[in-house]
């Protein structure tokens, strides 16, 4: 009988080592593979067990963290959450983050190995720092302003500082509460469903993620290559323009709103926004330098990032000469952001210098230490510095004479271009108004301030439309926000 | 009785260690590691003590030292390792589901399983006290077996409880008797097998000539087979599917050390293997259990979530080598039966593969220990005894470790000593002391110089 009693033990701890083996392969050989499964909450329950640092705008948090005693412990809370969503994204334990939320996750969740003191202990020790801050770049008065001056209407406001490509506010109407989606209560769910189906879009970023038929205020651009290229050379001199114009290669007449633009000069025409001298433009400086030029401010760039991604803006990039005509002011397949517009106004504000627009300005740690700096960057040349003067000086002209009156501000060197963009079949759509502008307070080098503003409003009535009307005072208001501020 | 008495006079006496200092020192270790454990635990979640810490060590350590007390006086020569093992896993135990207690504060199980450790040790102690020789269990065997399937028959006549008929509940107590059923089966096939161990090894018809397979008479054969098949019948009917491969398992390694017949393997497996077919493709709820085994992510993938084999998965991998620490795990995760069927996974996770192979090892010295003892008796009837209650708890061991590190199909079963449960921790200390009686005369008995069958 021993000897059968010693087989049962040996098949005993045959058992054993089958357990020791399988134990092995699970916690150690697939542990990986177990551990990144979307399925296993403890990632997400370590992620949300610390509070989320905060998002600073002047310096103070917009953001704060709520103690649930929850298995997904910290939730996300925002102060002025409508207001600075399209800044901050939201930050949801169901449905993820977006935006600065999403673009500086590492620091604000506290896994960034930049904000340990010793980046490669954390890994043996298993510690997890605290979450960092991200101090913004927004200026909280322009931000309120430009809030104020949609006053609810649909459209979105972008901001910068034209020498560093600072974003000082960025603004999309109408915008939700961010909060509504933190935590993992039903509400959220519901919430998350009302957002997305609101026929409205609170959800979605005007001012970087939606592009619009930029209108006359691509004017600036066609006014750059033309320069640039040397289609005209002296403002005042008269343009062989007729009125109407007829589109080449086909029968479609141009025609414009204001009187006076059959052989205007070109000053006059973007002042008064002549379409048909505009048209007439772009076609003789030819698709390449127009394509160039606009490339050089920004559009058909899908890389750009602030650090969140931005849409690109379009400008076609082989069309014949009647699209080109009509893409030149801004019209056919052209579509720009509100921040790409900004940068355009920038570009004339800076000497013709584009600089990467940015909306973080540092990041920290959660006692302050900086752990990155954005510096400043430029992005592209988009027009030679004499041509920039030129187009200051025609720019400061629409606000002083031409169709930014709107614009004005008492004591200070304004300069915009108004915009008022068709679309739909046969443009039925209710048109969207633009106003992009720069500020320069005297005594200053150069300017402080490059607003872009778009208002798509569908219940206005469609003859108040026009950038100079709708768009241009939101813009005013921003600009004296950052210029009184400063 | 005296043991010294039994040694025959031309054999000179050796003096046989005692040790039963070593065991104390090891009792005073299992308390403190258990103590420690239960502290750590506290300073992990609250950053403190537990406020029952002392109350807690005061009373594990109390029934350890009346459990020494008792195999002092009444077991001397007892296997010192036994009652340190028992309780070093109890009082791992406890700390555990004290710490799943603090993620439910609605549901604590740690003062329950206390008191029914308390009864446990007090069972413990009563079989070491008055059963006096192991041998006397033997008279009992067809008392035992009625009594066994009593107990299995009576959980039919009660609700089911998560899909499983075999819990009894009176008043505020719920008891499953399935649990001590495998004991009194264990001592019924110790001595069916040992008493008519020649009729099942020597006679007997040779069915294929060409294999030499030669099954016993039915008359030898039909009691057992009987006994076997319905207490088996019965445990599926109540798809107890964990505790029918137990007495599965049993039965054959029993035969097996009993008659030395090899063929009783084969034929055992070929049975099973036609068996476990049948009832996997038949019978739904095993069915499932097969495919949550082989598929253990399907619902992941299916967009329902993780079932509580993959949650389980997730815990033993959140552990890796070395574990989170206790209390810092999330095999909360695992749900309903996180305190019970899936209790190893919290020490997979907290404790890692490192504290997973320590308790692995624990049970296997438990279990070598009792087959240690089984070798040196002398008597059929107390080795088959000893080979046994070995086995019960290697092969629970086994059909739960396994069920929950995705190795086997899980079967619902308590982790012996570890799971919340009162009827198993009880079985449990009920198996300890069995295995220090016979032990005990085991080791009381001379050295025998051939060292074989007696």
């Amino acid at each position: 009988m021993t000897r059968y009693i010693r087989h049962a033990a040996a098949f005993c701890a045959l058992l054993l080592i089958a357990l020791l083996v399988n134990a092995t392969r699970v916690q150690v050989v697939q542990a990986e593979h177990f551990d990144e499964n979307p399925a296993n909450r403890r990632q997400a329950i370590v992620r949300f067990g610390q509070p989320r640092g905060d998002i600073l705008v002047d310096g103070r948090p917009v953001t704060g963290s709520k103690d649930t005693g929850e298995q997904l412990r910290y939730e996300r809370t925002y102060k002025n959450g409508p207001l600075y969503a399209p800044v901050t994204g939201y930050a949801s334990q169901v449905y993820g983050t977006t935006l600065v939320e999403n673009a500086e996750d590492d620091i604000l969740s506290g896994t960034d190995p930049m904000l340990a003191p010793l980046p490669l202990w954390n890994d043996v020790s298993r510690a997890q720092n605290p979450g960092g801050m991200v101090r913004t770049t927004i200026k909280a008065a322009a931000q309120q302003a430009a809030y104020a001056g949609l006053d609810g209407k649909k459209g979105a406001v972008a901001a910068i500082e034209p020498s560093t490509g600072k974003i000082l506010a960025l603004v999309s109407t109408p915008s939700y509460d961010p909060e509504r989606l933190s935590g993992t209560s039903g509400s959220v769910a519901k919430s998350w469903t009302a957002l997305n189906g609101s026929a409205d879009k609170p959800m979605l970023n005007r001012a970087i993620r939606q592009t619009y038929p930029p209108g006359s205020t691509f004017k600036v651009v066609t006014a750059a290559a033309a320069l640039d290229a040397g289609t005209v050379t002296d403002l005042d001199a008269a343009t062989k323009s007729p009125n109407p114009y007829t589109l080449p290669g086909t029968s479609t007449e141009l025609t414009n709103e204001v009187e006076g633009c059959t052989n205007a000069t070109l000053r006059y025409a973007f002042e008064w926004s002549c379409n048909t001298v505009f048209a007439k433009l772009g076609a003789d400086t030819g698709l390449d330098d127009m394509l160039g030029t606009a490339r050089n401010f920004g559009f058909n760039d899908s890389g750009l990032k602030i650090p969140s991604a931005v849409a690109a803006s379009n400008f076609d990039t082989s069309m014949d000469k009647a699209q080109l005509a009509l893409s030149a002011i801004g019209q056919y397949d052209t579509r720009a952001t509100p921040l790409q517009m900004a940068m355009v106004s920038a570009a004339v504000a800076n000497g013709g210098q584009v600089q990467s627009p940015n909306l973080v300005d540092e990041t920290t740690t959660d006692d302050g230490d900086v752990v990155r700096n954005t510096g400043t960057s430029s992005l592209h040349q988009a027009m030679n510095p004499a041509t920039a003067m030129q187009l200051r000086e025609m720019m400061t002209g629409v606000v002083e004479e031409g169709t930014g009156g709107n614009a004005a501000i008492p004591g200070v060197t304004v300069g915009g271009k108004t915009g008022t963009a068709q679309h739909g079949i046969d443009n039925s759509g209710t048109p969207y108004a633009w106003f992009i502008s720069w500020a320069q307070k005297s005594g200053e080098a150069q300017p402080s301030v490059a607003v872009a503003v778009v208002v798509e409003d569908a219940a206005a009535d469609r003859g108040d439309i026009s950038g100079g009307g709708s768009a241009a005072p939101i813009a005013r208001a921003v600009m004296e926000a950052v210029l009184g501020g400063s | 009785m005296t043991r010294t008495a039994a040694a025959p006079p031309s054999v000179p006496a050796v003096r046989v260690p005692r040790r039963r200092g070593t065991e104390v020192a090891l009792i005073v270790v299992a308390v403190l590691l258990s103590v420690y454990g239960y502290c750590d635990v506290g300073l992990a979640k609250n950053g403190t003590v537990p406020p029952g810490a002392a109350g807690y060590g005061a009373g594990l350590g109390v029934l350890a030292l009346v459990a020494h007390l008792a195999v002092r006086f009444r077991a001397p020569f007892a296997d010192p390792l036994l009652l340190p093992i028992a309780v070093l896993l109890n009082g791992l135990g406890l700390v555990l589901i004290y710490r799943l207690d603090l993620e439910t504060p609605g549901d604590e199980a740690a003062p329950t399983q206390l008191i029914w450790s308390t009864v446990g040790v007090a069972l413990f102690i009563g079989v070491v006290v008055f059963l006096r020789d192991h041998r006397v269990l033997q008279r009992y065997a067809y008392i035992c077996v009625v009594a066994a399937l009593v107990l299995m028959i009576v959980p039919i006549f009660f609700p089911a409880v998560n899909g499983a008929r075999i819990w009894i509940r009176i008043g505020g107590f719920s008891i499953q008797p399935g649990e001590f059923a495998k004991i009194l089966l264990a001592i019924f096939f110790a001595s069916y097998l040992s008493a008519n161990r020649n009729a099942l090894a020597y006679t007997g018809r040779t069915v294929w000539k060409l294999t030499k397979l030669q099954l016993p008479t039915g008359r030898v054969l039909g009691p057992i087979v009987a006994i076997w098949l319905l207490s088996v019948g019965v445990l599926v009917l109540e798809r107890d599917l964990g505790t029918s491969l137990l007495f599965f398992g049993l039965f054959l390694i029993l035969l097996y050390v009993a008659t030395g017949r090899t063929g009783w393997i084969a034929v055992g497996l070929v049975l099973a293997g036609i068996g476990a077919y049948t009832v996997g493709s038949l019978e739904p709820h095993v069915h499932s259990r097969v495919e949550d085994w082989l598929h253990p992510f399907a619902s992941i993938d299916a967009g329902e979530g993780p079932n509580q084999l993959a949650q389980s998965l997730f815990a033993f991998a959140a552990g890796g080598m070395l574990g989170t620490g206790l209390g810092l795990g999330h095999s909360i995760l695992i749900g309903f039966a996180a305190k019970s069927d899936f209790i190893l996974a919290t020490a997979g996770e907290e404790l890692g593969l490192a504290g997973l192979a320590a308790i692995f090892l624990l049970y296997a010295l438990l279990v070598e220990r009792g087959f240690r003892a089984g070798l040196a008796l002398r008597d059929a009837f107390g080795r088959l005894l000893a080979v046994g209650l070995a086995s019960i708890v290697a092969l629970q061991v086994f059909v739960i470790a396994g069920g929950v590190t995705g190795l086997i199909p899980l079967t619902g079963m308590a982790m012996p000593f570890l799971a919340q449960g009162g009827s198993s921790v009880v079985t449990n200390w009920i198996i300890v002391a069995l295995l220090i009686r016979v032990s005990d005369s085991a080791r009381s008995q001379p050295v025998d110089p051939l060292g074989e069958d007696a």
